[in-house]
């Protein structure tokens, strides 16, 4: 019984950690049609951000809410008036582009920290079921997995931003001829998927560390999550994390980590292959 | 026409420039230099396979080197078990073609599009790279090799004369071998492209609805590609693996396989010779930037020696600079130059024709 409770609380946090790093990506690909293969790298970044700011003695949850979202919102924006702006249309493009950025980056913050793991320990204690413990951090990941959908839905749904950005998807010329103008757009809403990125890559510090190459980690699990999905971001995150997560944490209880890994990518390649659209191609199609 | 003799003019060209790189080297050079030169000739056999999918094909394969290492392992493997290099070559060629085919029959016959199937490829080699990462245990093995995890396999028999075990292919011996290699690769895709089958495919990468329309099933010509593509970068594997006597699992990794999509957008997307050139003009940089190895703290020297950082830029510069590589570029240059006299000739001779207008 304690060990169903604690697989549970596993899945959970798995769903809630695939929808967390994906969800940057979601909106970027869903709205612009960007493939960025740097996602990882500003997942990267943002763990970066929250621990040089909390070893500056910024309080923890202030340089992981806020510092590092701000921080990789700039850098996003930056690289979207830089680079991205040129190969609008030219997808296949723009993933080489990216890919070189990412590799940039890795190398750039090589250069600076160092090709070695830093980490924050996990603030927060840990809490029992029966005779197994877990860190209540977990919870915590969770909670701001849900806040963080929450708000994208709020945001969607309710504000005028998110009217804009639902009618740019839909039709871009259309959303122009009435008076949006596109490249601010695009510019916002690449720089609100890298704060998230940045968010999650923060938020994920304390528990896996920050090294220069750790968004490779990231990338191909919040590419296929996102594709997965399909064109709707959030139920689409939210469908393809759950089914990717719950396999994952399932097949990491019966053998090892590393072949949770193999059977969710695995997993993923036989989706795609099943529903080309995603998963949103076929169910909640209305969904936002 | 004109260009038509101009391509026998290169195919010399490319012909003689490689023979004489294959007949006068060892002479001349020393061995770490021929040790160096082979290496670039086995990584240029993989930039070519790419060269056929990406640039004929029109199929964006992020995960080439799955190719290449799967036919790094297998000669490892294969070799320690059977111990005559005859067969364990030719299962290094073709198990990466049949895994080849087996993922191209899911891509293509799935009709899963070109953004797709990038990331696809790129899971795959990430699946590979991740399970034999964790193979470090004494308990996997195939047959008496072991597959040592990150580690890797080190200490793999050299290539032999076919039937004679005892007779070892040495350095130089993997140099000509190497080159030779290289030079057949490069011809023989020519002769493919030049077929009918090339002319197809590269019509597919044009426009897969009108070759389509136009009877051809464009599905099983990819997919032909794509299992040539696969052999050809296992052949490149099984001599990688002969040339260091060493396979560990970052041959499957992400850098690898950015490096050869670097290796032909540099040297140029539809053509042969330019990813070619692109491979060994980045392989002597990446072994410069490693010989300059950061001493102190000289900021320059450790920003010189980061290669993701200048791979980075490079990636970066080409796509938004020079998006058809430097070999069409250069040719387009090249071209109007030795136009240029020419048509200022004509045009003072001529009246202009009308659609030129």
């Amino acid at each position: 019984m304690d060990l169903v409770a604690l697989l549970a609380v596993q899945v959970l946090y798995a769903i809630a950690s695939l929808a967390l790093i994906s969800v940057g990506l979601a909106i970027i690909f869903g709205m612009m049609r960007v493939i960025n293969l740097a996602h990882g790298e500003f997942l990267m970044l943002g763990g970066y951000a929250a621990i040089v700011a909390t070893s500056r003695g910024i309080s923890i949850w202030l340089s992981m809410l806020v510092i590092a979202p701000i921080v990789v919102g700039i850098i996003g924006v930056i690289v979207e008036r830089t680079i991205i702006r040129f190969l609008y249309g030219r997808m296949i493009d723009t993933m080489l582009a990216t890919w070189g950025l990412s590799l940039f980056l890795v190398g750039l913050t090589t250069a600076i920290f160092g090709n070695t793991t830093v980490g924050i320990s996990a603030p927060l204690g840990s809490i029992e079921i029966g005779a197994y413990r877990f860190s209540t951090y977990t919870l915590f990941v969770i909670a701001v997995a849900v806040l963080v959908l929450a708000a994208i839905f709020a945001v969607m749904r309710w504000t005028r931003l998110g009217l804009i950005a639902r009618g740019t998807m839909q039709n871009a010329d259309m959303a122009a001829a009435l008076g949006v103008n596109p490249p601010r757009v695009y510019a916002i809403t690449f720089g609100i998927g890298a704060a998230l990125s940045g968010l999650a890559g923060a938020v994920l510090a304390p528990v896996s560390g920050v090294f220069p190459t750790i968004g490779v980690a990231y990338v191909a699990k919040s590419f296929i999550t996102v594709i997965g999905g399909g064109a709707a971001i959030l139920s689409g995150t939210l469908s393809a994390s759950a089914l990717f997560g719950t396999i994952n944490q399932v097949a990491t209880f019966a053998t090892t980590p590393v072949f949770g890994e193999v059977a969710l990518l695995a997993a993923a390649i036989v989706l795609i292959r099943l529903l080309p659209q995603g998963i949103t191609g076929r169910f909640f199609r209305r969904g936002l | 026409m004109k260009s038509g003799s101009l391509n026998i003019l290169g195919l010399a060209l490319v012909g003689i420039a490689g023979l004489a790189v294959l007949l006068l080297t060892p002479r001349f050079a020393e061995l770490d230099v021929v040790l160096e030169l082979t290496i670039y000739m086995i990584m240029a056999i993989l930039a070519l396979s790419l060269a056929l999918i990406w640039g004929y094909g029109g199929i964006l394969c992020f995960g080439q080197s799955a190719f290449f290492g799967l036919g790094a392992y297998t000669y490892a493997i294969a070799m320690f078990n059977i111990g005559e290099s005859t067969v364990p070559v030719l299962l290094a060629v073709m198990l990466p073609a049949a895994f080849a085919a087996l993922l191209g029959y899911f891509i293509f016959y799935g009709r899963i599009s070109d953004v797709y199937l990038g990331v696809i490829t790129l899971t795959v080699t990430l699946i590979l790279f991740n399970s034999v990462n964790s193979t470090a245990g004494p308990e996997f093995h195939i047959g008496t090799a072991r597959l040592g995890g990150f580690n890797g396999i080190p200490g793999i028999p050299p290539l032999n004369v076919p039937g004679n075990k005892s007779a070892v292919i040495d350095l130089e011996g993997m140099f000509y071998l190497a080159t030779a290699s290289l030079l057949v690769t490069y011809f023989g895709l020519r002769l493919l492209l030049a077929s009918r089958f090339g002319r197809v495919i590269v019509g597919i990468r044009e426009n897969e609805r009108r070759a389509e329309l136009l009877g051809y099933d464009p599905r099983a010509y990819k997919l032909v590609t794509f299992v040539i593509g696969g052999a050809l970068a296992g052949f490149a594997g099984c001599l990688f693996a002969n040339w260091g006597n060493f396979v560990s699992p970052t041959i499957f990794g992400l850098a690898q396989s950015a490096q050869i999509i670097i290796w032909v957008i540099v040297g140029g997307r539809g053509t042969l010779i330019g990813p070619i050139l692109g491979c060994i003009g980045i392989q002597w940089l990446t072994t410069a930037l490693g010989a300059n190895q950061p001493s102190g703290s000289d900021w320059w020297a450790r920003i010189m020696a980061n290669a993701p950082l200048i791979f980075g830029i490079i990636l970066i510069a080409f796509v938004l600079l020079v998006p058809r590589g430097l070999v069409p570029t250069l040719g387009d240059w090249g071209g109007r130059l030795l136009r240029w006299p020419l048509r200022r000739a004509s045009l003072a001779l001529k009246p202009k024709r009308a659609e030129e207008g």
